[in-house]
């Protein structure tokens, strides 16, 4: 199950046009990045930060490609100048897959820190945000890729450590 | 010479390539010189124009010319090696070290002390690496846009400002207008 939903995340992404994709390593998401890596139809290009991936994602929306950002939610705070001055400033569609650390089935302690401030925060941005914690709720997401592009706005998929075990 | 002088220099060189064009006083002076829709300016978030000139450039066929700024490669250091590991030979990038966060106030760099952008970019396995003095920059400009191979250029200038004023155009019709300039280029 756990291949069977990465591989379906990754369609997903081909199927709503998501050409582009930066990453920074994690876990969880480990396995939708090496998936990536198998796609001819997706460039991706990892990055060493959050904040330089979602300034690579704004250069390849205004080269014509649909751009997509994977990253934990512990980076969300250094992204925050980006999100409001380049990518909410300049209407750019972004959605970020985003695993949510620090939620229920988290084994680190100091993940949590950042887990309660993650939906505050991007509340505080006004982006829209969706948590994905049993995996049926994957059918949701190429229904927020689409309307990431109709509001040209960046969107947020938070998916847990739950999300993700019972998907195994 | 001084950025101002710089950029001024590189105008003629400047064709029919994409701009990304750094945030503050860099992209005020290329909007006064010579506004163009083929010109991205950044109004805000400071580092990323080599990180939006590469996505740019790896997107699309024209070629990407990132004007940025030694400040600028410093607050975003990890764009290096992004850079030299996902080449696109459609991409210069353009550093204009003046040794100063000119846009802030003309506060020293690290860059305008022991710290070199053209070594740090070669360790970062960046493989056309050219430093030059301000003078030369126009030169080195065209020889990298013809040689047809991704090239950062350390351009070492002088700190000091000019007057300028405010880009008065709106970010959305910034955008807008450039990429209707890309997708123009792509259906010709």
């Amino acid at each position: 199950m756990a291949g069977d939903i990465n591989k379906r995340i990754v369609d997903d992404l081909v199927a709503n046009g998501i050409e582009f994709v930066t990453t920074v390593p994690c876990k969880q998401l480990g396995g939708v990045i090496a998936e990536l890596e198998t796609r001819n139809d997706i460039l991706h290009v990892p990055c060493n930060k959050e904040d330089e991936g979602m300034g690579l994602c704004a250069g390849a929306f205004m080269g014509g490609k649909k751009p997509c950002i994977i990253m934990q939610n512990t980076a969300l705070g250094v992204t925050f100048n980006t999100l409001a001055t380049l990518i909410q400033f300049y209407q750019i569609p972004l959605p970020m897959l985003i695993s949510f650390r620090g939620e229920l089935g988290e084994r680190i302690a100091c993940q949590v820190e950042m887990a309660i401030h993650t939906k505050p925060l991007l509340a505080e941005l006004n982006i829209p945000t969706y948590h994905f914690h049993h995996p049926d709720q994957v059918e949701e997401f190429g229904d927020i890729l689409a309307y990431t592009q109709m509001c040209a706005k960046p969107t947020a998929i938070l998916t847990d450590a739950m999300f993700w075990s019972r998907a195994q | 010479m001084i950025r101002s002088e710089v950029i001024k220099s590189i105008i003629p060189v400047i064709t029919d390539e994409l701009v990304v064009c750094n945030i503050g006083l860099p992209s005020q002076e290329l909007f006064m010189f010579d506004d163009q829709p083929t010109n991205f300016y950044m109004l805000g978030t400071m580092g990323l124009c080599s990180s939006i000139g590469l996505g740019l450039a790896l997107s699309q066929p024209s070629k990407v010319i990132a004007i940025d700024g030694d400040g600028s490669i410093l607050t975003n250091l990890g764009t290096l090696p992004t850079i030299a590991n996902n080449v696109a030979d459609n991409f210069v990038l353009l550093i204009i070290d003046n040794g100063s966060y000119g846009s802030t106030g003309d506060q020293p760099t690290y860059a305008g002390k022991k710290t070199s952008l053209a070594e740090v970019s070669n360790a970062c396995g960046c493989e056309n690496v050219v430093e030059c003095q301000a003078e030369e920059t126009a030169d080195v400009l065209k020889d990298a846009l013809a040689s047809n191979k991704m090239t950062i250029i350390v351009c070492k200038c002088q700190s000091g400002n000019i007057p300028v004023g405010v880009i008065d155009i709106a970010p959305v019709s910034i955008r807008d207008r450039f990429m209707a300039e890309v997708k123009r280029r792509a259906g010709a």
